[in-house]
């Protein structure tokens, strides 16, 4: 294994939902097992684990929450031989499901069919801070790794000692122990008959390297897929329970505004309808979402708003407000500035704009809620099981024990699913209704009242000397945060700060979190510079560059795309651009087409990714090819547009996402490292699709566009 | 109460109490229980909803149920017939044509209606007949192939 931690800067960011409470590992043995039956279960200290990677992040810039405090992964071995994985993870179309499964069958040698996962579950998977920061992938799958080595040499001494033989000669695979001398065999399940045996993982039982892989690394379909195609799998919103209601809320004109009246007389009259005023929460539960929505709808109100900010003075107030929330504690400064200006041959400085995003997965924020004599379950779509609990909890003033929150397979999250708001409200309704209440978001309210991409203001000053070497450096990231804000070539010269501003809309994470934001100014940056210096693109890069993952993957993604091309018809562009991230790499070459109207469409994109030693090689092309054509979407064309408090396109009519008309060909090169651990791939593909857009829209029509989005009514001609 | 209306659902007949501007989504959903129909914006615009209504796809948020009283309606749970899948359910399973799957449905029933109506689509028609179905997790390309796929199986001779 290489080592690559001094390149880990794990999600050093505001934007991270990252409340930290106090954990407990509350499932004792003897319920394990009286819930799954005998068997054989291990356990792995998560912090163990940790010490024993070579990926172990620094701990002064990881999130402590992202360490449990006791157990974070456990398997079980049932005496039919099915093998269980229980990860407090959860699956939001990653493919996780599949992709940690093959973990598990590969490391305990066991058909992949016999292995399942278990989700997601406070009361039955272990604690997780959540599932985000690409840490699926690097922190489960060699914790799972561990469990399943452990588990195998129990079972090898279980069958040493049935036959009283050393446990040496024997041999694990296909799901049995067998003795080559005796011809010997037992099945798993065999072994595990009548036993409750568990084990805390002992010392560092050394794993199954990648290049011994058998059923990792493969392409296995995604897990349940047949229930996908016949509408079987049921998201939240799908979920039923007897008697249960439909439940509404009242949403504030605009954010921030306060009930100063209350009048719900004409509501109160209907039957089978209960309503609620808490504070400033109203909400109504009902037999039908319609009547719901009417009792809702009978209710005076008056509030109370406050004037607040629009997009027109956004960046400005950002600008101006740099550091009112907190000035950067670990800001980059390197070498001499002045020297790096001293003799510069080319200087460029610049300004780069992010607007503000949303999500938009397409099954909104939805949560079931269901109280049982004080106790609360709640089926809910997140990416934070463990913390709604907690927020659960606190709210309504039972112990953690007496909630439980359970995430089935989720119609995906992008970063938008970490807070607990439907859990809270079909919970504060289904106590009041005295029933099960289920509350699905409409689009409007998850376009409104979730949380957004934060908005950005970035400055870049630069210089290069005669030979198209960068001399200086400095890069000011105004609120939209920290990821990926370091530069990945080599500057002696240089000062990189972050400025955070107090938030104007409710911020929170989103796919690849700032690292989209500043490598759309940093890459866009490096192509101007190229520019000045009157050398290729590619070449500028790989002559400033160092690192050779980086270089690799411009150099796999030149070679798909054929760089450089000759433009053969008017308005045709090509641009490129890199990254790296949370481990892993990314480099994005893109042609585009610019009519006479201006209007912008991609053609065709190749991007090469590399990820370290890849688990699926289907389920990581998903990833690929999915941040490609998400990543289209802000690069081109979204932007939440809000005025004094309202947001002012909250429907798909007026907020633009990617649709088939808009998908270019897309070509993803997959880079396989087997001497590099698995880092996850869910967010860095998607970093330098913008800038290598805006690149290639330079590249046609020579105009430098620097904000995001570039063109959302075409380029100005 | 509003008047009792009649719905041919799958094949099945069922008597439905509900006002008729009802979109027939929730009546669906909530009242019949065939939830593989998924609610995505209620606004007609992302197609999650799609069924087949009188055999052409129909985004279900936005047809009262009234009006689609005494006509037959398919949904995703209608396609399957005796433990065997719809052409288009089994290109989309072999192509995995999903990531979170959320909009699988409304795909799968918008593509079952363009087959319906031009058995041999080119790209370009594949595209124009899905451009109202939004995929968030950008699975695009291969719920391209699965119905360039499916249109091929449906044309084989069925054994």
């Amino acid at each position: 294994m290489s080592k690559r931690s001094e390149q880990f800067v794990p999600e050093p960011e505001r934007f991270e939902f990252s409340e930290n409470p106090i954990h407990k590992f509350e499932l004792a043995r003897r319920d394990f097992f009286h819930l799954l039956g005998a068997g054989i279960a291990i356990f792995t200290s998560a912090t163990h684990t940790f010490a024993g990677q070579e990926t172990a992040p620094q701990s002064k810039s990881f999130h402590p929450e992202e360490l449990p405090n006791d157990i974070s992964a456990w398997l079980h071995i049932s005496e039919d031989g099915t093998v269980t994985g229980f990860t407090g993870k959860a699956e939001i179309g990653q493919n996780i499901r599949t992709s940690l499964a093959q973990t598990i069958a590969d490391e305990l040698r066991v058909p992949f069919e016999s292995v399942r996962m278990v989700t997601a579950d406070t009361t039955l998977t272990p604690f997780d801070a959540g599932t985000f920061g690409s840490r699926s992938t690097p922190s489960m799958t060699p914790e799972f790794r561990r469990v399943a080595s452990a588990a195998r040499d129990l079972l090898v001494a279980e069958a040493a000692k049935k036959w009283n033989v050393a446990a040496t000669g024997l041999v694990a695979a296909d799901g049995k122990v067998s003795d080559p001398a005796s011809h010997n065999s037992a099945s798993y399940g065999e072994l595990a008959q009548g036993k409750t045996l568990s084990q805390v993982l002992p010392a560092d039982d050394p794993t199954t390297p990648p290049t011994q892989w058998t059923v990792a690394g493969k392409e296995i379909p995604k897990v349940g897929a047949r229930a996908f195609v016949t509408g079987a799998h049921q998201y939240t919103p799908d979920l039923r329970l007897p008697g249960m209601l439909h439940g509404k809320v009242l949403r504030p004109p605009s954010f921030g505004a306060t009930i100063v009246s209350y009048d719900d007389s004409a509501a109160k009259t209907k039957p089978g309808v209960t309503l609620v005023h808490d504070g400033d929460f109203i909400g109504a539960a009902a037999p039908t979402v319609h009547e719901a929505q009417k009792a809702l709808d009978a209710v005076k109100v008056q509030w109370k708003e406050v004037p607040q900010i629009s997009n027109r003075e956004l960046f400005s107030y950002l600008k101006q407000n740099g550091g009112a929330a907190g000035s950067d504690k670990h800001p980059i400064k390197r070498g001499s500035l002045q020297e790096g200006y001293a003799g510069a041959a080319h200087r460029l400085d610049a300004t780069y704009t992010v607007e503000y995003i949303a999500h938009a997965p397409l099954e909104p924020r939805a949560a079931l809620a269901q109280w049982k004599d004080g106790k609360l379950a709640v089926w809910t779509g997140t990416q934070r099981p463990f913390a709604n609990r907690d927020e659960l909890a606190a709210t309504f003033h039972v112990p953690e024990s007496n909630v439980r929150v359970i995430v089935p397979d989720m119609g995906s999250a992008y970063g938008g699913k970490h807070t607990s708001d439907a859990a809270l409200e079909a919970a504060r309704l289904a106590r009041a209704a005295g029933r099960p209440v289920k509350v699905v978001w409409t689009r409007e309210e998850e376009f409104t009242w979730a949380y957004f991409r934060p908005a950005g203001v970035i400055e870049v000053k630069s210089a290069i000397d005669s030979d198209g070497k960068l001399t200086a450096w400095e890069f000011d990231n105004y609120h939209s945060g920290k990821s990926g804000i370091e530069t990945p070539y080599v500057v002696a010269n240089q000062r990189v700060e972050y400025h955070a501003v107090p938030l104007v809309l409710r911020s929170g994470s989103y796919r690849g979190l700032a690292a989209t934001a500043n490598h759309f100014a940093r890459e866009t940056h490096m192509d101007a510079l190229a520019r000045a210096a009157e050398i290729d693109p590619l070449a500028f890069r790989v002559k400033n560059l160092s690192d050779p993952r980086m270089r690799a993957v411009l150099e796999a993604a030149a070679k798909s795309f054929d760089w450089p091309r000759k433009k053969t018809t008017d308005g045709q562009g090509f641009g490129l651009a890199a990254g790296n991230e949370k481990g892993s790499y990314v480099a994005t070459c893109v042609e585009v087409a610019v009519d006479g109207k201006g209007e912008v469409k991609v053609v065709r994109v190749a991007e090469a990714f590399e990820c370290g030693a890849i688990v699926n090689p289907d389920g990581l092309r998903h990833q690929v090819v999915g941040a490609i054509i998400q990543g289209l979407g802000g690069a081109l064309f979204e932007a939440i547009q809000f005025e004094n408090g309202r947001i002012q396109n909250p429907h798909f009519a007026s907020y633009r996402v990617p649709r088939f008309r808009d998908i270019p060909e897309i070509e993803a090169v997959l880079l396989d490292r087997k001497d590099v651990a698995p880092a996850g791939a869910g967010e860095t593909p998607i970093m330098a699709i913008a800038p290598a857009i805006g690149n290639a829209i330079f590249d046609a029509t020579g105009k430098r566009l620097s904000m995001l989005p570039l063109a959302p009514k075409g380029v100005e001609t | 109460m509003a008047n009792p209306l009649q719905l041919e659902v799958n094949g099945k007949r069922y008597t439905v109490n509900y006002p008729g501007d009802t979109p027939l989504l929730y009546v669906l959903r909530d009242e019949l229980g065939l939830t593989g129909t998924k609610y995505g914006c209620g606004e007609g615009q992302c197609g999650a909803c799609t069924v087949l209504l009188g055999g052409a796809p129909r985004r279900s948020c936005q047809i009262p149920v009234s009006a689609a009283a005494g006509r037959p309606i398919t949904t995703i749970e209608g396609l399957e017939q005796n433990g065997k899948l719809h052409p288009v359910q089994q290109a989309f399973l072999d192509a995995g044509a999903f990531q979170c799957a959320y909009c699988t449905s409304g795909m799968i029933m918008s593509s079952v209606g363009l087959l319906k109506t031009n058995r041999n689509p080119s790209a370009a028609d594949i595209v124009q007949g899905l451009q109202g179905n939004m995929c968030r997790c950008g699975t695009h390309p291969r719920i391209m192939e699965a119905v360039l796929n499916a249109a091929k199986l449906s044309r084989e001779p069925q054994p």
